[in-house]
């Protein structure tokens, strides 16, 4: 393809070739809000049906945790903003720490993520055969305090008198759980790849004031995954909190 | 990006009494800043807002539509419900 330096020779002008990446980015992700959309719909109608079982679902999910990784994204979502702002400054050196400062900020939720996902594994609340809502409060380890202990199992005998299939209907509330959440994290690794490359441009100078396009593109991506999860949280984890 | 550090506060402060109004409420004042800020959507010529009120506009007829479906008809021949209820036990939907 003939191009000159940053310029592909069917853009007239830089300007121009910028724009039509960063409107073909937002399309992209359009079809993302769509796509998500589709699983929000899901979660929504099965909330509305079920609302018990979503509840105690809910409340089995660690807040401290997933605030956590809310901070932790939106903090990484700052960085990146600030990335996309040294390259269109110029400030390349600057351009580099904050690529890297996201990066390590992506790489801490997915690792706060999978002991999340560990936790489920040990409490028996991944949907499937060995699914029970009554397997955490009946089997406390040493870590566990018993006054909260017991307060759980008082919550889940109250939520097996409202709803006796509860053990089915969280399933559906622990299947959504690990659908959308694994569904954002795969984003999140996507994400992570795609700043290894920026960083690896940025090492090399590559992005200037007057080309930045992919540190903007990429930035579009990752504050987009940064609003799934601004979702995500309050709807998985604050279902039912007040008590 | 000083008002999204306020809006993260704000949602701390609220946890354990927060009604899904007020968090969908917080998550959209986060979510619009984010875009408008972050994104640059408020710098971005005419035709990149246009795309994002479409997604916006597309994404509402989806959940609302669907929904208006969901709420207003009875769902017992629907297959793949009645698996997950015991025989007999009223399905949620039915009106």
């Amino acid at each position: 393809m003939h191009r000159t330096g940053d310029l592909y020779g069917h853009f007239q002008t830089l300007e121009q070739q910028k724009e039509t990446a960063t409107l073909g980015m937002w399309i992209f992700l359009v079809t993302e809000v769509l796509f998500f959309g589709g699983l929000f719909l899901a979660y929504t109608i099965n909330r509305s049906a079920f609302s018990t079982a979503f509840g105690i679902g809910s409340n089995t999910l660690d807040i401290t945790l997933g605030a956590g990784n809310t901070v932790v994204l939106i903090m990484s979502s700052l960085t990146m903003a600030m990335a996309v702002w040294s390259a269109q400054v110029g400030k390349k050196k600057w351009v580099s720490i904050f690529l890297i400062a996201t990066l390590v900020l992506g790489t801490v939720f997915l690792g706060v993520k999978a002991v999340e996902y560990k936790q489920k594994y040990d409490h028996h609340l991944i949907p499937g055969s060995g699914f029970d809502m009554r397997y955490r409060s009946a089997h406390p380890t040493a870590a566990d305090d018993p006054k909260e202990m017991a307060l759980e199992k008082e919550e889940v005998e109250k939520a097996f008198e409202k709803d006796p299939d509860i053990n089915a209907h969280s399933q559906l509330y622990f299947s959504l759980y690990f659908g959308m959440t694994g569904l954002h994290a795969l984003h999140m690794i996507i994400g992570a790849g795609l700043l290894v490359w920026l960083i690896k441009g940025s090492f090399a100078g590559r992005f200037t004031p007057q080309y930045n396009t992919p540190v903007e593109v990429v930035g579009l991506y990752w504050h987009f995954v940064d609003i799934v999860w601004i979702y995500l949280f309050p709807l998985l984890y604050l279902i039912d909190r007040h008590r | 990006m000083l008002g999204t550090y306020v809006t993260v506060r704000a949602a701390f402060v609220d946890l354990g009494k927060m009604n899904i109004v007020l968090a969908l409420g917080i998550a959209t004042i986060k979510a619009t800043l984010v875009v408008l800020y972050f994104m640059h959507a408020r710098y971005s010529p005419k035709r990149t807002q246009l795309v994002i009120v479409c997604s916006v506009f597309w994404l509402a007829i989806m959940l609302a539509l669907t929904l208006t479906d969901y709420t207003t008809r009875s769902h017992e021949t629907q297959p793949g419900v009645s698996h997950l209820a015991r025989p007999g036990a009223s399905h949620p939907f039915r009106v």
